[in-house]
């Protein structure tokens, strides 16, 4: 085993991984917010790129404005299935939730597959794909392009949690649902604000790795799951745990397919959610949870 | 300033109230009283908009507020504590109140989280309006402990420092004495006055006899669901029915 493979496997992993942390907040607002999972946000990471391939084909715009259209119209998605799925019901159970999510996503896919077919469809990288070499590995503009874009959105995601009183507001109605309406904070709209950040944030994930992996109408199922084992690592937390989850996940993956076989590049990841399931469900690095009554 | 009227609940088979009425006066600590079941904290999370009645309709400042959601009922200036105290756990005690005061933030949530520099200028203003309730509730110096790790008392005082933050012009306030020791239970008389020399409506269900014939100006006492009496602590003390639901007739 030579050093330069090693660091090849890492770093080709740090950026699927930073594709899965991505994800994975996405999974951790919502759940954080409404308490459910939510199974259909694979399926706003595919609607990303193929909103992209929609804009840039069909619409024949230049990538540098496909890219924020299909942003917004992933996120409109977003909303439309928080209003249309989710707010209507009258008695929101969790287990009820969780099942209109799985059925949302397949409608997506099924409407997805409908409108553009089964072809596999490919996005230009932003920048060339000129390969790059650090100390003997190679990695690809598309590559920096993912890392960069996923430390902007974490820091931005954290500022807006911390820093902003909406943000606040969103994290007092994780912390508690019921005190937070007391306080005067609308929780339903928290929730619809959940959908459309996850929607969005889902979005950038597909589109910012359409360009390595291509993309097709059932994408969403196994990113989704990826994003959905980021974030259990991380124990369901919207900040650095989970994007530490989705780092690991990436280059454990990686280094698996690598060094052991390609052919087992997936169960690796679902061990690893198993593992994590059985031993700390609440995360890696969560406390376990206790309520005073 | 709120009445209540005709208020009538039933869970399945049980008669929890039952055409239970009376009105509260802006500006008076008012307790609501009565043995266990008597359907007190029932009464409150209709008020509060948690429960909806089965019947019977409630007011606030004459306007209706029958089956309104709790954030309504804080943006028309009603707030309520919890027995058993309900905190965002895993922010600071200052997060807590910051929380709390948003509802008065001019701009609306979209606005505040689009611009930024506007919205961190708000945010520093709301800081020290909440570190002012801090000081008033006198946990000032836990402002940057997790609200999780608070004792039970300290954690009691910021959530009625959030409640107050949403400056509302009434507060309800279930058992604000349980689990407090003695002096804290002073230190929480003395706060309650303090909440309506502000101007503040105070209305507590309360188990704690002495607290209450100490700080009510008015007095509502509840059994088996209805009302059984109200008037001032010693016509309260001295009524023969009042005495009889809490010792037993005969």
């Amino acid at each position: 085993m030579q050093f330069d493979q090693l660091l090849q496997y890492s770093l080709s992993g740090l950026s699927t991984g930073a594709i899965y942390a991505l994800i994975g907040i996405g999974f951790s607002i919502i759940y954080n917010a409404t308490g459910i999972i939510n199974f259909a946000q694979g399926e706003f990471v595919m609607l990303g790129g193929m909103f992209t391939l929609l804009f840039l084909e069909t619409f024949k715009l230049p990538l540098w404005a496909a890219i924020p259209c299909a942003i917004a119209a992933s996120t409109v998605a977003g909303m439309l299935f928080e209003r249309l799925a989710i707010r209507p019901l009258r008695q929101p159970t969790p287990i009820n939730l969780v099942i209109i999510t799985i059925g949302g996503s397949i409608l997506i896919r099924g409407l997805s597959m409908l409108a553009w077919g089964k072809d596999t469809h490919a996005i230009p990288p932003f920048s060339g794909d000129d390969p790059i070499s650090i100390a003997g590995a190679t990695i690809l503009p598309q590559h920096l392009w993912i890392l960069a874009i996923t430390i902007l959105i974490v820091f931005v995601n954290r500022f807006y949690f911390y820093h902003t009183i909406s943000g606040k507001a969103m994290r007092a109605c994780s912390y508690n649902r019921r005190a937070a309406g007391l306080v005067g904070i609308d929780v339903r709209r928290m929730v619809l604000f959940s959908f459309i950040i996850s929607s969005a944030m889902g979005a950038v994930a597909g589109i910012i790795v359409a360009p390595l992996t291509m993309t097709a109408y059932d994408v969403g199922v196994m990113l989704g799951l990826k994003g959905f084992c980021a974030a259990i690592i991380g124990g369901m937390s919207s900040g650095m745990a989970t994007v530490v989850g989705g780092l690991l996940l990436g280059v454990l993956e990686s280094l698996g397919a690598g060094l052991i076989s390609s052919g087992y590049k997936d169960a690796i990841a679902f061990i690893i959610l198993l593992l994590i399931l059985f031993i700390r469900p609440q995360g890696l690095f969560g406390k376990a949870e206790s309520e005073r009554v | 300033m709120l009445e209540v009227s005709g208020i009538t609940q039933i869970f399945g088979g049980v008669t929890a109230l039952e055409d239970v009425s009376f009105s509260i006066n802006r500006g008076e600590i008012t307790g609501v009283i009565g043995p266990n079941g008597a359907g007190k904290t029932t009464l409150f999370n209709i008020i509060s908009g948690i429960y909806t009645q089965t019947s019977g309709r409630v007011f606030l400042n004459g306007r209706e507020i029958s089956g309104l959601p709790p954030e309504k009922l804080a943006h028309l200036k009603m707030v309520r504590t919890f027995q058993n105290i309900e905190l965002f756990g895993g922010m600071t005690v200052l997060e807590n109140v910051m929380v709390g005061l948003h509802t008065r933030s001019s701009s609306g949530l979209l606005a505040c989280s689009l611009r930024m520099p506007w919205s961190r200028v708000e945010e520093s203003g709301i800081r020290e309006a909440a570190m002012k309730w801090l000081e008033f509730t006198g946990i000032t110096d836990l402002a940057d402990m997790t609200a999780g790790n608070l004792p039970f008392g300290k954690g009691r005082m910021l959530e009625i420092a959030r409640a107050l933050a949403v400056e509302p012009e009434i507060i309800l306030m279930d058992e604000p004495a349980a689990g407090l020791n003695s002096q804290e239970t002073l230190g929480l008389a003395r706060l309650i006055r303090q909440i309506r020399d502000l101007g503040i409506t105070v209305v507590l269900v309360e188990h704690d006899m002495e607290l209450v014939m100490d700080i009510c100006e008015r007095i509502v006492v509840l059994n088996l669901g209805r009302k059984l009496a109200e008037g001032s602590p010693r016509e309260i003390q001295d009524n023969p029915e009042v005495i009889a639901a809490y010792l037993g007739d005969e």
